[in-house]
């Protein structure tokens, strides 16, 4: 560059962030708690390709606002594009990509369990490994509830299978920031 | 007052003029309210074309287009019209009748789910469940529609609630919507980093679209663009925004664009998008879109930046903001203009080796060649008429050749391809603009689809001029199948019917015809003078193919020009 000429921007030196994380990514979704809300955002994801993992709806401390805690897989989906087109829906007011060391999840799943006599202490035992609750028995079945991380759940379910499971539910996560001091 | 009086009264606060649509019963009480109500409404023949009518008006004039129509069949009937007007980003607001509340949900008459239809493609739609909604759901509709990205907004007003007696005040204080939060200013220091880049660029090009038009930011543009000497391209729904005139217009670019304007995309070093999407009639194969470039991406829609093509440098705001700031910054740096020298030698090269081509040899007498009567279209319009055009070959034509050297003087159907947008697009507009000249450039395969508006043009006295590109196919079909499909010709020939003369004289208008090339300005011209809506049936050359062309799913670099010398004659 010739004297004089102010400091440019060299093009070789411009970069673009990859657009795909790679990981798991928890999206908290404040929305209007207004009819058809659902539909706008579940439909959003279907038009646009994105597949949801997990998804959970309820309401929040303000009557007017509902949570939507879905997640979805930053190895797939470019996360920055979702939360832009969520963004264009007017009824979205707000919505964090939950950074995974600030965050406390939890999902909770219910599983019905055969429960023969010969292998119910082993189930019982399980339970109160993984700090679980016996929440309905029946003289073939036992219904445990389950509360923990996505991967605590999912182990849970290695150790039962065998046994076997006749019906799982699970609730998809939920996620709140942890508080700082 | 009435809820249905209080929709009139908001709409009238909202400074509309003029709207379109068709009464049924579930919208009665409305069209009750429109016999006191201050404005005009075009009764048009079909809830689609009021639709399209809607967008005309809004892309004639920057105003927000309106339509009504009934619940059930004339609410689906507006659908395409819906999906139009958001793929293009047209500010529309859809007004609809819906079954009385205690129906809903039991499959009563005439009832159906049109917020549920129309989900994918609004801006936002509402569904009215208590009649004082009315008038507050109207400023947001207006304002949603026609702030940030424009779009359509859709109204679904059951039937029971517009007839409700509710108390009206007017509304004073702006619209306020917590989840819609537009961001137009541009971040300065984005803008400050795109100058630089723009500073530093060997092979710059500036690559603008609808976005330039929405925003009315052709001056600034303007502005931009001759702070230096960058070249400009622009999209299909961009053109006007940069006058074809001007020496650093290299013409459209993408699917039928220009040799130069495809080439200096591929080989540039800077692209800097304005109001443009990087849709796929643009980019061609993706992975092999503008290998060299780096972007810098202005749009007000931060969804569109890095969706299809990442962005180097995003900038999310509203062209007629950021434009002037980055002509600022970028006059600060005073760059020596010499450095694109070489760049427009390249340039003008490629303008001069490969310009727009068609055989001439039968143009001062005989067949009619479509791309002669585009440019016989310029001369009787002066280049200055507000041309809407339908979908498919004629359309392409059009904005390779007519050169439209100001904004708002090109409405057509660019993202959806709506065939039958034009005759009913080109009575909104001249409805918006009665002392414009309005002409639509019709295909024989689109003009039928909404060939019932002639008689709106007629009844309502909107005198249209349609100009009737007939070859006798569904010509971009024809030409695919030719070039792609092996000549197996599928479903594409219109055969001779209808006899378009006799056709618009059955609805009341002047009809005529040209066969000869040596006639066409002329008939244009009686055409134009003729007091009312006409249709010009012009036959011409049956089996010609538009060129240049970037066959599917090639490299822009990859582009075919017309065969030259040994074209079908």
């Amino acid at each position: 560059m010739e004297a004089g000429t102010p400091q440019v921007v060299k093009l070789e030196d411009l970069h673009m962030p990859g657009q795909l994380t790679g990981r798991k990514h928890i999206l908290s979704i404040q929305v209007e708690n207004k009819p058809g809300v659902l539909a706008r955002v579940a439909g959003l994801f279907s038009r646009r390709g994105f597949n949801i993992d997990t998804l959970a709806v309820g309401p929040t401390d303000d009557p007017s606002v509902s949570r939507i805690t879905l997640t979805l897989d930053g190895a797939v989906h470019p996360i920055d594009q979702v939360t832009k087109q969520l963004h264009k829906l007017v009824n979205v007011l707000k919505i964090r990509d939950m950074a995974p060391e600030e965050t406390v999840a939890r999902e909770m799943a219910l599983f019905k369990v055969s429960s023969a006599v010969e292998n119910r202490a082993e189930i019982i035992q399980f339970a109160e490994i993984f700090r679980a609750k016996i929440v309905d028995v029946a003289r073939r079945t036992m219904t445990i509830e389950v509360t923990g991380s996505a991967d605590k759940i999912e182990a849970f379910e290695r150790m039962v299978r065998p046994h076997g499971l006749v019906e799982m539910v699970r609730t998809g996560e939920i996620a709140i920031g942890r508080g700082h001091d | 007052m009435r809820a249905a009086d209080t929709l009139m009264e908001s709409l009238k606060a909202e400074g509309v003029k003029d709207v379109f649509g068709i009464p049924g019963g579930a919208n009665l009480p409305t069209y009750d309210a429109m016999v006191d109500a201050e404005f005009r409404h075009v009764q048009v023949r079909h809830e689609q074309g009021g639709g399209h009518a809607a967008e005309g008006y809004a892309q004639a004039s920057g105003r927000v287009g309106v339509a009504f129509a009934t619940s059930g069949p004339g609410a689906t009937n507006l659908v395409t019209a819906i999906a139009d007007a958001m793929m293009d980003s047209v500010p529309t607001v859809f007004i609809t009748g819906q079954v009385r509340t205690e129906l809903i949900g039991t499959d009563g008459f005439q009832e159906a789910d049109i917020l549920g239809a129309t989900l994918p493609f609004v801006k936002h739609s509402f569904a009215v469940t208590d009649p004082r909604q009315i008038p507050e759901y109207v400023h947001e509709a207006f304002h949603l529609a026609s702030t940030g990205r424009p779009g359509p907004v859709l109204l679904d007003i059951p039937m029971d609630l517009s007839r409700a007696d509710i108390d009206y005040q007017p509304r004073t204080e702006p619209v306020e919507l917590p989840g819609y939060k537009p961001s137009t200013e541009g971040n300065i220091k984005q803008i400050r980093i795109a100058a630089k880049a723009l500073a530093n660029a060997r092979r710059p090009i500036f690559y603008t679209g609808g976005g330039v038009i929405n925003a009315n930011a052709s001056e600034e543009l303007r502005e931009l663009a001759g702070s230096d000497r960058f070249p400009v391209t622009s999209t299909l729904m961009g053109l006007g925004g940069f006058p074809a005139s001007h020496e650093n217009f290299l013409g459209m670019l993408g699917m039928h664009g220009t040799y130069a304007a495809n080439h200096a995309m591929d080989k540039a070093d800077l692209i800097v998008a304005i109001g443009a999407r990087f849709d796929d009639r643009i980019t061609g194969k993706l992975e092999e879109f503008a290998p060299h470039a780096k972007v810098i991406h202005i749009d007000i829609d931060p969804a569109e930046i890095s969706k299809n093509v990442g962005a180097h440098i995003p900038i999310v705001g509203d062209a007629k903001q950021v434009l002037p700031k980055l002509t600022r910054e970028y006059r600060a740096l005073q760059t020596d203009t010499s450095r694109l020298d070489e760049w427009w030698n390249t340039l003008r090269g490629w303008q001069q080796e490969h310009p727009l081509f068609y055989d001439e040899s039968s143009d001062q007498s005989g067949e009619i060649k479509p791309q002669f009567m585009i440019r016989a279209m310029h001369r009787a319009t002066q280049g200055d008429a507000i041309i809407t055009s339908d979908v498919g070959q004629h359309q392409m034509w059009t904005a390779q050749y007519y050169g439209f050297d100001k904004p708002r003087r090109w409405i057509n159907s660019g993202g959806l391809g709506t065939m039958g947008f034009g005759l009913p697009s080109a009575i909104g507009a001249k409805v918006a603009c009665p002392d414009e000249q309005v002409v639509c450039i019709a295909g024989d395969g689109s003009l039928i689809m909404n060939i019932q508006e002639m008689a709106t043009c007629v009844a309502e006295d909107v005198p249209v001029k349609v100009f009737l590109m007939n070859n006798g196919y569904m010509g971009m079909v024809r030409q695919w199948q030719e070039l792609f499909w092996d000549r197996r010709y599928s479903s594409v020939d219109m055969g001779t019917s209808p006899d378009w003369v006799k056709l618009a004289e059955a609805f009341g208008a002047k009809g005529m015809r040209c066969e000869d090339a040596a006639d066409l300005e002329e008939q244009m011209v009686a055409a134009l003078e003729h007091d009312g809506p006409v249709l010009l049936d012009a036959r011409v050359a049956r089996e010609e193919n538009c060129y240049p062309m970037i066959p599917p799913g090639n490299a822009a670099r990859d582009m075919v020009e017309a065969p030259r010398g040994s074209q079908v004659s």
